[in-house]
């Protein structure tokens, strides 16, 4: 006999799509977000976004090899999980609050769950609210950035020129001195709206919250145009789709629109709700987690828009200044309740009568 | 000796808070310092003890149909004298226990206990098992609550007698305190891991 015929099972055209390829290249996505990150506040961003990867890749094998089971750590979920998290800490944080961090996002938040694919909440978020709750002080010191050329002097010591270049838009400086730097700290955008409303901003322009011209805050929080870069190549690799970002961020313009139509002065308008904060960092990267929700377009959609309503609702009258991270992770735990509901109609399938239950 | 092993498994093979799950409230709300969980254990011994002799001497005359409300009132007795003693003798700690010694009353370990084996066991039976029981739950509550307020307060408190604290501090003033330890969420995942970490070495020996 001649060539025997090849006998498979379909799919029969495959687009090579593992674990690992997905995660490295959202891994990739998020390269410009930390390159404005290391731009704004030097080499302490450097220190932050190594330990705490290292640490949770290093976390993740260590626990898989003392579970017995396979060591999976270098499949780029580890590694993933803590850029997330490095990039929702601020640029002072020291390495053992790196190192918590860690342990949480990879340990409790995930290995406890069952590993990869098990998790009901976000890990990075997780752990991201468990140190907000427990290191109040050193999550919120969110240090002024450098401009280009002092990247060189950041290393050695900060110089309080800082105040001299931004000082008519950042307002309420503070001279910390963490270790034997001295650094200048000050009030995120998202701190002065809530304590003082929107007046205060003053000549914060809502184009400075985007390319990341004299903000501070997290790492991840600086550049909305850098995350809105790294997203859209996502959507167009067709690694996450656009209803969970599209009804994230709509939901919160509507919000920010309509309440700053009633009152200009306490509240901010939406470009500015969009910019600010961890919101295109949420919309893009953590919302989207392929584990933590919806399966389906609909879900998404509800997904999206719930989280948005909810982030809404902490910014402008909960009693945090950033609500993201909450919102996603309340809408987290409906996700199994929402992937109930909103299912795919299955092909040629008829609704049956409804029985009683 | 069959006394002994009534003693033994309340210690760690029925420890009632890592393998029974019971009495979980106060358990997590109470380990937030050494000196409440010591002092939370000691109380808890004395009810359970004293209840269950005293159920096991009644339990001919009480009628099966009404059996839980007289453990009930025979347990409200025994913690009634617990609250006015603590109260007299240690108010720091009845300060900081505060609504949860009356709350011994329904504790699932003193009601089960008296439900599952006191009115059915003979008084001596019922004595060893109420001090395995409440030893199991004292060093549970102690592990956890030492290691609670190491992490959320840096210190260890022992004792309060008047003013004086015996507690150890830690190191230094710079130690950060994590503070969700302390909190609620703290309880839970820490006596989560706890029993999760108990069980797992049990299950090895087995």
């Amino acid at each position: 006999m001649a060539d025997l015929f090849k006998v498979t099972s379909s799919p029969h055209v495959h687009a090579k799509a593992t674990t690992p390829r997905i995660m490295w290249e959202v891994f990739f996505a998020l390269v410009p977000a930390a390159a404005v990150a290391v731009y704004a506040f030097g080499l302490e961003s450097v220190r932050v976004i190594l330990i705490t990867t290292a640490a949770c890749v290093a976390l993740e094998a260590l626990y898989q090899k003392l579970a017995g089971g396979k060591v999976t750590a270098m499949d780029g979920s580890a590694a993933l999980t803590g850029l997330l998290l490095a990039l929702n800490l601020p640029p002072t944080a020291p390495w053992w609050l790196c190192l918590a961090g860690a342990i949480i996002a990879v340990i409790i938040a995930k290995a406890l769950f069952g590993g990869l694919g098990q998790n009901i909440f976000n890990p990075a978020l997780t752990a991201r609210v468990f140190l907000l709750i427990s290191f109040p002080a050193q999550m919120t010191r969110w240090m002024i950035p450098s401009q280009a050329g002092d990247m060189a002097k950041s290393f050695l010591g900060f110089n309080t020129n800082f105040i001299d270049h931004g000082g008519e838009v950042i307002k309420e400086a503070a001279k910390i001195t963490v270790g034997q730097v001295d650094i200048v700290t000050a009030a995120s955008p998202l701190g002065l709206l809530k304590e003082q409303g929107a007046a205060a901003l003053g000549q914060l322009e809502w184009w400075h919250l985007a390319v990341g011209h004299l903000t501070n805050g997290s790492l991840g929080e600086i550049s909305a145009a850098a995350l809105l870069a790294g997203g859209v190549y996502l959507i167009a690799r067709r690694i996450i789709s656009w209803h969970i970002p599209v009804s994230f961020l709509g939901t919160m313009a509507v919000f920010a629109t309509i309440t700053h139509a009633v009152d200009p002065a306490r509240y901010a308008g939406f470009e500015f709700h969009l910019a600010a904060g961890g919101a295109m960092l949420g919309a893009f990267f953590m919302a989207t987690d392929y584990v933590t929700s919806p399966m389906y377009p609909l879900g998404k959609i509800v997904f999206g828009c719930g989280c948005g309503a909810l982030t809404m609702i902490i910014r402008l009258w909960g009693g945090y200044p950033e609500g993201v991270s909450f919102a996603i992770l309340l809408m987290n735990a409906l996700t199994p309740l929402i992937d109930r509901y909103a299912t795919e109609k299955k092909f040629g399938f008829k609704k049956e009568p409804k029985e009683e239950t | 000796m069959n006394a002994w092993k009534e003693f033994s498994k309340g210690l760690i093979k029925e420890n009632p808070i890592t393998v029974c799950l019971l009495g979980m409230c106060p358990a997590l709300a109470i380990s937030t310092s050494t000196y409440n969980a010591l002092g939370m254990g000691v109380s808890v011994i004395f009810v359970l003890l004293c209840s269950n002799i005293l159920v096991s001497l009644l339990k001919k005359w009480i009628p099966k149909n009404v059996r839980i409300p007289c453990f009930v009132v025979i347990i409200a007795t025994f913690v009634t004298i617990v609250d006015l003693v603590v109260h007299a003798f240690q108010p720091a700690l009845h300060k900081s226990l505060g609504i949860f010694i009356p709350l011994i009353v329904v504790n699932c370990i003193i009601l089960g206990r008296a439900e599952a084996f006191a009115s059915k066991k003979s008084v001596w039976h019922s004595i060893m098992d109420a001090l395995g029981m409440g030893l199991g739950f004292t060093i549970v509550l102690a592990i956890v609550g030492t290691f609670r307020e190491f992490l959320g307060n840096g210190t260890v408190t022992i004792f309060q007698m008047g003013e004086t604290m015996v507690k150890f501090n830690s190191l230094d003033d710079s130690f950060a305190k994590t503070i969700i330890a302390i909190l609620p969420p703290g309880g839970f995942i820490s006596l989560g891991i706890f029993a999760a970490i108990v069980n797992k070495l049990q299950k090895k020996k087995a």
